[in-house]
């Protein structure tokens, strides 16, 4: 007959044309991810970021310049001064060697960007192959409209912005993607169950690793998952597969990385896997006996494995728990623990809890960062039950367990952004298609037993459909699966309504009036997250914070550039070998850009070395000198906002050097620095505090200004207007006061007065008899 | 009482065996190689823990490819096994296919991890 051969033509038609039309909006998503994050460079200049990117900038270099042998053996001898940096086991290399690799490529072709151009780019780069890959796993769990929604929702989520504009280079910006790739994997090995995509899985999970510590998270949500699957009788040999040779290959390919090695086997964040390695081997060889005996025998077998089996698993429970009690932190790395109990780091380490993206995110920016799809996740959690599978299980379980973490620290809101995305994804999809369900069953009138029905929340999905068996019931459902691959070609569909008389599955169609306004509201639910999404990433995350700028009141805009100023200073004004003493902040950005060595940097592996900093920073001059003299600092560096009114400066920071140098050096108290309990630096403020070096330093010659000494971020006239410096002196102060360099005055030839040596009697008393009331003078001066 | 367990556990082996040796002989042969990994696996924990277990990535690397191997092996037997309905339309060609890829990949890991 015709009409079956037509309408089978048409359908291949209408594939082809829906695959081509998938391509073309993927690659528009992939387009849309790359420009919304290029804010940054339109508005300022194609420059690295922050802190952190800095020493990614710097590690990257060397690797462009040196190699990757040199590269791998690294040992810095220009920061942490005198103790070094082993940068080769201790950095993550997935970012710097993508970016190297990408550098070399194009170098190659002769394409000659240089190495900053090809850091600033990698982050927009991969957040588009990271939209992809999200469009990938949702295309796994629900389907390929709720895949391209995804894709779309992630390629404009401020979460994910904030952390990969362009000049964003940090771990991150690749890492996010990884993570994204490495679930994908696992989702298509679990329903595929081929062992290729296994051994992909592997890979895509040792990208992860060489990316980013938050790998942790994969290696204990992938055994929660399976954990999961077992216990709610979800176990299949694809389970097996998905999993087993992901921790035999993972552990090994972990462990080859530098920074992890043996810590790939020793530390409990990978226990889980290795715990529900041995679950599933029992499992599966449970289910394997179970297959081949008969039930008789098999309830004989159980009995009598139980009874041994249970006294030797708690034998060798009871020796794992010794031995991992015998650990103070049970094994647990100090971020991880913080992670699992939010108070531990406020009690044990301050310096991780100074670090303001380790603080917990408030109500607000939930809306901030991830916007309407904080109530679209909800829907998407209960559209995933219907039907539930082991992928849609993955990514409810994945949605749990990031919504938590994400409470606990605000840096983790960036995992929590993929799986609202794919939540939010599918919860868009399915209603768009029950909408257009509607209409188009709408549009061809009623007809056949009653099939509206709007309370039942039974949504069947195609396959429910092919349950009744008729051959010719596979034509329609061919026609309903483009319907949902592309959603704009619902109209002018040859539909088949006595066929839908026969479904035995209630589908639930809605009034035709309800069903077109929902879905405008859908469409403006939509315009109002883009429209929030481009404001976010264009006004609140694409600052570079090395470069300021404001409006003044005419209109025009005014830079504030004083950071590169001042590490121009001092790479051009000092010499090579010159030690260079600030707050860790700032220690990337003066290794790479002032190319000087520092004393503590942003790594805070060292927290003895963080607190000497900070001790000598709350000491008063003579004492912080001493400290700084036995460093072999020459120069010292503090930034002060007070003119500008920049609230990041080290003033405001200052309590947290306090505590941090307390907690190693106890002749250093917090109260000492606080009148009732407030912290000032006015004329209230107390005497420790009006002598400390910080202070000193900050204010040196701030009356000067404007006669006041009036502190704009703290809004009051400071405590000590006129004082002069006795083992510093000044060198440079950028433009806007915002950095202070500092250079200590050598100790002099001559000391006029008594020396303290009690062995030179002699020698005392023949000096001047006089200086017995000026041995109290001052010998600096 | 304990007649009978002693009774029932000859029952129950007996009936495994008959069970077992009704396996096509292909899965047999995996099944040797399964457990022959295995042993080899217990027999490098028994000599580190005579001799020490310095250098650690060796121990570490001997052990995991033993484990490895095994655990793709059975995986292989699971994917052609004739018995198991989800992997009907798997070729058992495509099944060694991939298993020869998993194993090269993991030996390389072996090899660049031994030290």
């Amino acid at each position: 007959m015709a009409d079956p051969e037509n309408a089978k033509e048409a359908t291949t038609l209408r594939y082809a044309f829906g695959n081509v039309l998938s391509f073309f909006i993927l690659l528009l998503i992939g387009v849309l991810a790359f420009w919304i994050r290029l804010f940054s460079v339109i508005k300022y200049e194609s420059v690295i970021h922050e802190f952190d990117p800095y020493f990614n900038y710097r590690v990257t270099q060397f690797l462009t310049k040196n190699g990757i042998y040199d590269f791998w053996n690294w040992f810095d001898d220009r920061t942490w001064y005198p103790l070094g940096r082993v940068i080769g086991g201790t950095v993550y290399p997935g970012l710097t060697l993508t970016a190297g690799t990408i550098w070399w490529i194009l170098n190659s072709l002769n394409i000659p960007l240089s190495v900053e151009t090809v850091c600033v780019f990698t982050a927009p780069i991969f957040s588009a192959f990271a939209s992809w890959a999200t469009y990938l796993l949702t295309k796994e769990v629900k389907g390929a409209g709720a895949g391209l929604t995804a894709a779309a929702l992630l390629a404009m989520v401020p979460s994910y912005i904030s952390r990969s504009v362009a000049g964003s280079y940090d771990n991150e910006a690749v890492a996010i993607f990884a993570l994204i790739f490495t679930f994908y994997l696992y989702i298509k090995t679990l329903n595929t169950g081929s062992l290729f995509y296994a051994t992909l899985n592997a890979l895509a999970y040792f990208y992860m690793v060489c990316s980013w510590g938050g790998y942790t998270f994969i290696i204990n949500l992938i055994p929660m998952h399976v954990l999961l699957c077992i216990v709610t009788g979800r176990y299949s040999s694809r389970l097996y597969i998905a999993y087993a040779p992901l921790v035999v290959l993972g552990t090994l390919l972990a462990a080859l990385v530098p920074v992890v090695g043996f810590n790939a086997v020793m530390t409990s964040e990978h226990f889980a896997s290795f715990l529900v390695f041995i679950i599933i081997h029992v499992v599966a060889f449970v289910y394997y006996i179970k297959g081949i005996l008969s039930p008789k025998m098999f309830k004989v077998a159980v009995t009598l494995v139980v009874s041994v089996g249970l006294v030797v698993c708690c034998a060798v429970m009871a020796i794992l728990i010794a031995l991992v009690a015998s650990s103070p932190t049970k094994g647990w790395s100090g971020r991880s623990l913080s992670l699992l109990d939010p108070t531990y780091a406020s009690k044990y380490i301050p310096i991780i809890a100074s670090v303001s993206e380790h603080q917990p995110p408030t109500w607000p920016s939930y809306f901030m960062d991830i916007n309407v799809l904080a109530f679209l996740v909800p829907a998407g959690i209960i559209a995933c039950f219907l039907p539930l599978s082991d992928a849609s299980s993955f990514v409810v379980l994945y949605i749990v367990t990031s919504v938590y973490f994400s409470g606990v620290m605000v840096r983790l809101m960036l995992v929590l952004a993929p799986a609202a995305c794919v939540m939010s994804g599918i919860a868009l999809s399915e209603s768009f298609s029950v909408f257009t369900r509607s209409i188009k069953f709408q549009l061809h009138g009623l007809s056949g037993s009653s099939q509206v029905d709007s309370g039942d929340a039974s949504s069947s999905t195609v396959v429910a459909q092919n349950d009744a068996g008729k051959a010719e019931k596979t034509e329609d459902t061919a026609k309903e699966r483009p319907s949902k691959k592309s959603k704009k070609k619902e109209k002018g569909i040859v539909d088949k309504p006595s066929l839908k008389a026969k479904i035995e599955r209630r589908l639930l169609v809605l009034p035709f009036e309800a069903s077109i306004f929902a879905i405008l509201l859908l469409v403006l639910l939509g315009a109002f997250y883009v429209v929030h999404c481009v404001w976010a990433a264009a006004e609140a995350y694409s600052a570079p914070s090395i470069v300021l700028t404001s409006y003044s009141h005419d209109g025009g805009l005014h830079v504030f550039d004083d950071f590169r100023e001042a590490y121009a200073w001092l790479s051009h004004n000092t010499e090579v070998d010159d030690k260079v003493a600030s707050w860790w902040d700032y220690g990337y950005q003066t290794t790479a850009m002032a190319n000087r060595t520092v004393i503590v940097d942003n790594n805070t592996w060292n927290n003895t070395h963080i607190a000497t900093v900070g001790t000598a920073m709350s000491s008063p001059e003579k004492a912080a000198w001493e400290i700084f003299n036995s460093l072999d600092v020459k120069y010292v560096l503090v930034v002060f906002g007070g003119l500008v009114g920049y609230p990041s400066d080290d003033i405001n920071k200052f309590l947290w050097m306090v505590r941090i140098g307390g907690g190693v050096f106890p002749h250093i108290k917090e109260p000492d620095y606080l009148r009732d309990g407030q912290y000032r630096i006015d004329s209230q403020a107390t005497p420790t505090m009006l002598n400390c070096l910080m202070y000193k330093l900050s204010y040196y010659r701030f009356v000067e200004t404007d006669g006041r000494g009036f502190d704009r971020v703290r809004q009051t006239e400071i405590g000590k207007k006129n004082f002069k410096l006795t083992h510093f002196e000044e060198v440079f102060t950028t433009h806007h006061w915002m950095v202070r360099i500092y250079k200590l005055k050598p100790p002099r030839n001559r000391i006029r007065g008594k020396t303290k040596k009690p062995r030179s009697q002699k020698t005392s008393s023949t000096t001047r008899t006089k200086r017995s009331a000026a041995t109290k003078r001052n010998p600096w001066h | 009482m304990a007649r009978s367990t002693s009774k029932d556990a000859q029952a129950l082996f007996n009936s495994l065996r008959s069970a077992y040796s009704a396996t096509p002989t292909s899965l047999k042969i995996i099944d040797l190689y399964v457990g022959f990994a295995v042993f080899t696996a217990l027999i490098q924990v028994v000599y580190m823990a005579i001799v020490g277990s310095f250098p650690f990535n060796s121990f570490l690397s001997g052990v995991l490819s033993c484990v490895g191997t095994a655990v793709l092996a059975v995986c292989l037997r699971i994917q052609v096994n004739k018995e198991n309905k989800e992997f009907k339309d798997l070729p058992p060609e495509r099944a060694f296919a991939d298993f020869v890829l998993c194993n090269l990949v993991l030996h390389l890991v072996i090899m660049n991890f031994l030290g």
